[in-house]
């Protein structure tokens, strides 16, 4: 039983590790975020919202690498929402645990999504994405400039 | 109040070894199994308070500073979930229900042998659902 439970433990171990933070693609939903559900203005092309707790470690590393990224982006917003403080949004995304991070494109539709602690590349990626799929209508972005 | 991340890695590492022979007496040597869970869950006890005796060991043995300090109370937090899981399991080995003596133990080893090998704090992770449930709950740690 020792065994089976250290076993298992492993088993959960390297899948959290290899999914941890992994961006994902988010199903297009018909409610994206607005700026009165957020307490914050939308990014002019994009958002990256963080859902955080105080019981929580790697929150402040991810704060870091979105507070990084929105630095070096232009146009792309960063808004740290405690989680304990807006339940009812927790409840609405299915926020499971934090960090947990959206990304947003500029009308406020959530395009990704990752739980844990994301790697900042991937964000970039992700927030690549996020512009051209926000932005599909103006031609004059181009999101290769990022 | 801040913790040493490597002295919590190393509690999370002598509870691994303790819970594993815990089970490992389980059935086998109930007695012993359930005086060594005892003395965990008082471990735990005293951990949720702040005054964790793996971590004082840690102190004690390791002189340096750590690089770089994190928040006490998900740990904290952790240890009080930690002893819930213990405290169910020695219910289960004082009442004789063997199921949630070795259930119990056994989700306790597992969660510390994820924090000690990986550094999963699940103790602190199950937070956000328990508040989620529980969303009137007061279950902030004082500082």
């Amino acid at each position: 039983m020792v065994l089976a439970t250290l076993a298992l433990g492993t088993v959960i171990g390297v899948v959290k590790l290899r999914r941890d933070g992994r961006v994902r693609d988010v199903a297009p939903a018909p409610d994206g975020l607005t700026e009165a559900d957020l307490g914050a203005g939308l990014g002019e092309r994009a958002t990256l919202v963080q859902f955080s707790t105080a019981f929580c470690q790697p929150c402040r590393a991810t704060r870091r690498v979105l507070a990084d990224v929105s630095g070096i982006v232009p146009g792309v917003a960063h808004v740290e929402i405690d989680a304990e403080s807006r339940l009812d949004l927790v409840r609405r995304l299915d926020i499971m645990r934090t960090p947990t991070v959206l990304v947003l494109d500029s009308s406020g539709n959530i395009v990704k999504r990752a739980s844990g602690q994301p790697r900042k590349e991937e964000v970039l990626a992700a927030l690549a994405g996020a512009v051209s799929h926000g932005s599909s209508h103006e031609s004059s972005h181009n999101p290769d400039e990022m | 109040m801040r913790a040493d991340p490597r002295a919590l890695r190393f509690s999370a590492a002598i509870t691994t070894v303790i819970l594993a022979l815990v089970l490992a007496a389980g059935s086998v040597w109930p007695l012993a199994a359930t005086v060594l869970l005892a003395a965990q869950a008082l471990v735990f006890a005293l951990g949720a308070a702040g005054r964790s005796p793996y971590g004082m060991l840690f102190k004690a043995l390791v002189k340096s500073a750590p690089k770089e300090t994190e928040d006490a109370r998900p740990p904290r937090f952790a240890q009080g979930v930690g002893l819930a899981f213990a405290v169910a399991g020695l219910a289960g080995y004082l009442l004789g229900i063997t199921p949630l003596a070795l259930g119990a133990t056994a989700a306790a080893l597992l969660a510390a042998f994820l924090n000690a090998a990986f550094g999963f704090c699940l103790g602190c992770e199950t937070y956000l659902l328990l508040r989620r449930l529980l969303p009137a709950a007061k279950l902030e740690v004082p500082q």
